[in-house]
C-alpha cells in the first residue's frame, strides 16, 4: 500500500509538472467538444434542389412551390429539359432533381394517381436517405392538399378512411442533434485520455530506461499497475466532470437522470479502457508502436459505438463484434441517463457486462506485464 | 552459508532464437570484491548482467545472487541488490530529493530513514544548492553520482553497475571510483562493466567476455603476466584480436 502511495505521488508530480501536457489533456477535449457538438449532426440542410416541370399546370407549380417553401431545400433552378437536370447532378451542382412528367395534373384528376421522378445524388448514402425522407414528406403533404381538392370536386360520400401516424418523439422532442451528440462525444473525450495517456506513459518509461530501474526493485506487479493507472483514472473522471459542466453551460444538454450514475458507470468504464491501454503497452516497445495500436482500437471502437451510426443498422456479425466494444456501452448509458433519466436498475446489464470486461482485461494486462523478459 | 560467494554462476546461458548471447558462463564473485566485467560491445555483458539482477530469465544454467536463485527467487534477489544502468535511470522531471524519496520509498524505507538518508546523501555529494533542482538540469557526472547513491539507498549487499562512467569526464570518473571503493570497504560487493581499461586496473578481479564466452578471468596483474603485456588495454586487445 505504501509503495503505491509513493508511486502515486511521483506520477502526479510528473503529470502536473508537465504544463504543456496538462493544457493538452484539458484544453483539447474542450475544443473538440465545442467543435464536434456543433458540427457532427445527421441533419441534412441546404439541399440543393432543382425541378423540371414538363406539365406546367397549377398542380405542378403547387408541388414545386412546396419544395421552394421548405426550410431544408435551397431552390437552385427550374430546368427546361431532363438532360440539363442530369448534367447538373453529374457536375454536382444539384443534390435533388424533381421531374414532373407531362399530364401530371390530368392523370391525378382522372386516374387519381400519377408518377414523379426524383433523382438524388447518393454519393453520400446516409445524406441521400435523409433527403429521400424529406422529399417523400413534402410529396405526402402535397397529396393531402390534392386529395382534399379532389374530394370536394368529386363525390363527398366516398370518404377514404385514412390512417395517420402521429409520431411522438420521446426524450428528445425537438430531435435536437446536439442533445443527441454531446453525451456521446463526452464519452470519446474520456476514452481518449484514458486509452492514450496511460499506455503511452508506461511505454515512455520503457523508452527512457526508467522502467528497467523499476523492474530491478522488489516492487510488486499489482502495486506498479495500480500506481500507474490510478492517476489516469482520476484524470478521466475529472475530464468527464469538466465535460458535463460544459455540456450544460454551452449546450444546455439536459441531465434527466442522476449524474452520480454516470460517474459510477464511468469509474468502471475507465478501468476497462485503462486495462486496454496497459495491455497495449505490454506488447509495444516504443511510443510510436503503442500510438498506432491505440489508434487502431480507438477508431474501431468509436466508429462501431453507435455514436455516429446506429448499431441496429450494422450487419449481424458487426453487431456481435460491438458486444466487445466498451465505448458502445458507455454511449448507450450516458444517453440513457442524461436524456431519458434511466435508473441504476436500467443500466445494470451494461454495468455488469463492463464490470466483467474490466476484470478480464485487467487480469490479462497484469498477467502479460512481465518484470522478467 | 557464511562463506557463500556473493555471486555464483554456473553454465549460465541465454539464447535469443538461434543466437547465443551468453554461452554457458561460470564464475564466482566473493563478498566485498570489486569485480570488473569487461567485453566489447555486443559481447553479452549486459545480457548476462540482466540475468543476474532478475529481469531476464536464463535459457539454461544456474545463478545464485546473494544466496538466492535468480530463476526462482528473483524478487528476493532484487531486495538484496542495487542496480545502476547504462541508460540514465533517475527521473529527469523530478528533483534530486524526490528521486531519493521515490526509490527509497519503493524499497520500503521508513520515513525517518528516508529523511536521514536524503540529508546524508545531499551532504556527501555537496548538492545543497541543487537538492530541489530537477535532475534534468544537472551535468551528467553529477547525475551518475546521484544515481549511484540512489542505488545504494536500501543498503544492498551487491551493487551492479552497467557502464556507470560512460561519457563522464576523467575527474568525475576518479571521484566515482572513490565512491565505489568506499562502498567495497564496507563489504559491499561491486559488479561493474566498463569500456575504460584504466578502470579495469582498479578492480580486484576482471573477466573478459568475447562473443558470449568468458575468455579470461583473473586479477589484472596476473592477466598482464599471462599475456605478457604492460596494461589491461593490451590484454583486452589481444583477446579480442585472437577471436578475429
Amino acid at each position: 500500500m505504501r509503495t503505491i502511495i509513493f508511486l502515486l505521488v511521483k506520477e502526479f508530480k510528473q503529470i502536473f509538472r508537465n504544463k504543456p501536457m496538462l493544457v493538452i489533456i484539458f484544453m483539447l477535449p474542450i475544443i473538440q467538444l465545442l467543435i464536434l457538438a456543433n458540427a457532427a449532426s445527421y441533419e441534412v440542410r441546404n439541399i440543393r434542389f432543382a425541378a423540371i416541370d414538363a406539365d406546367q399546370t397549377p398542380y405542378s407549380r403547387e408541388l414545386v412551390s412546396k419544395f421552394r417553401a421548405s426550410a431544408q431545400f435551397d431552390f437552385i433552378a427550374m430546368y427546361p429539359s431532363e438532360k440539363m437536370g442530369k448534367e447538373a447532378v453529374q457536375q454536382g451542382t444539384v443534390d435533388v432533381v424533381l421531374h414532373i412528367p407531362q399530364n401530371f395534373e390530368r392523370d391525378l384528376q382522372k386516374e387519381k394517381k400519377s408518377q414523379l421522378l426524383v433523382t438524388i445524388n447518393a454519393i453520400n448514402g446516409s445524406a441521400a436517405a435523409v433527403e429521400n425522407i424529406y422529399v417523400t414528406s413534402i410529396i405526402k403533404d402535397f397529396n393531402k392538399t390534392v386529395q382534399v381538392a379532389l374530394r370536394n370536386a368529386a363525390d363527398t360520400a366516398q370518404k377514404p378512411k385514412e390512417v395517420i401516424a402521429i409520431p411522438l418523439f420521446w426524450f428528445n422532442p425537438e430531435l435536437d442533434y446536439t442533445t443527441f451528440m454531446v453525451p456521446g462525444i463526452l464519452v470519446l473525450l474520456v476514452t481518449m485520455v484514458a486509452l492514450f495517456l496511460a499506455g503511452m506513459n508506461i511505454v515512455r518509461e520503457k523508452e527512457l530506461g526508467t522502467l528497467e530501474q523499476i523492474n530491478v526493485t522488489p516492487i510488486k506487479k499489482h502495486e506498479f499497475i495500480i500506481g500507474k493507472l490510478t492517476p489516469f483514472w482520476i484524470l478521466g473522471i475529472a475530464e468527464l466532470m469538466v465535460g458535463l459542466v460544459i455540456a450544460k453551460i454551452a449546450f444546455d444538454i439536459p441531465m434527466v437522470g442522476h449524474p452520480g450514475l454516470l460517474f459510477l458507470f464511468a469509474s468502471v468504464y475507465l478501468l476497462v479502457v485503462l486495462g486496454i491501454g496497459l495491455y497495449i503497452s505490454n506488447f509495444t516497445e516504443t511510443q510510436q508502436q503503442a500510438m498506432f495500436l491505440a489508434w487502431f482500437f480507438a477508431v474501431i471502437f468509436i466508429l462501431m459505438s453507435g455514436l455516429f451510426t446506429p448499431i441496429e443498422s450494422m450487419p449481424v456479425w458487426a453487431q456481435v463484434l460491438t458486444e466487445f466494444n466498451p465505448v458502445k456501452y458507455f454511449v448507450e448509458v450516458i444517453r440513457m441517463v442524461m436524456l431519458k433519466g434511466s435508473s441504476l436498475k436500467d443500466i445494470t446489464p451494461q454495468l455488469v457486462k463492463l464490470g466483467l470486461y474490466a476484470l478480464v482485461i485487467n487480469a490479462l494486462a497484469v498477467w502479460s506485464y512481465k518484470k522478467v523478459s | 552459508m557464511k562463506n557463500d560467494p556473493a555471486i555464483h554462476v554456473e553454465n549460465l546461458t541465454k539464447m535469443f532464437g538461434d543466437f547465443t548471447a551468453v554461452n554457458s558462463i561460470s564464475f564466482q564473485v566473493g563478498k566485498g570484491e570489486v569485480f570488473g566485467f569487461l567485453g566489447a560491445n555486443g559481447a553479452g555483458k549486459t545480457t548476462a548482467m540482466k540475468m543476474l539482477i532478475g529481469i531476464s530469465k536464463p535459457t539454461s544454467g544456474q545463478a545464485r545472487v546473494a544466496g538466492f536463485n535468480v530463476r526462482t527467487h528473483a524478487e528476493e534477489v532484487k531486495n538484496s541488490i542495487g542496480y545502476m544502468s547504462q541508460k540514465f535511470s533517475l527521473y529527469n522531471d523530478l528533483t534530486i530529493k524526490e528521486n531519493i524519496v521515490f526509490f527509497g520509498g519503493i524499497y520500503g524505507l521508513p520515513k525517518s530513514v528516508l529523511k536521514e538518508k536524503t540529508q546524508a546523501l545531499v551532504d556527501e555529494l555537496g548538492l545543497h544548492d541543487h537538492a530541489d533542482a530537477l535532475v534534468r538540469s544537472l551535468p551528467l557526472g553529477w547525475k551518475q553520482k546521484v544515481a549511484f547513491s540512489v542505488a545504494l539507498l536500501h543498503n544492498p549487499k551487491i551493487i551492479f553497475l552497467d557502464e556507470p562512467t560512460g561519457g563522464v569526464d576523467p575527474i568525475t570518473r576518479r571521484q566515482f571510483w572513490e565512491m565505489i571503493y568506499r562502498e567495497a570497504s564496507k563489504g559491499v560487493t561491486i559488479f561493474v562493466t566498463t569500456h575504460y581499461m584504466d578502470e579495469a586496473e582498479y578492480c580486484d578481479r576482471v573477466s573478459i567476455m568475447v562473443e558470449g564466452n568468458i575468455e579470461a578471468l583473473d586479477t589484472p596483474n596476473k592477466l598482464k603476466e599471462r599475456y605478457q603485456v604492460g596494461s589491461m588495454n593490451e590484454v583486452f586487445l589481444k583477446l579480442a584480436r585472437n577471436i578475429e
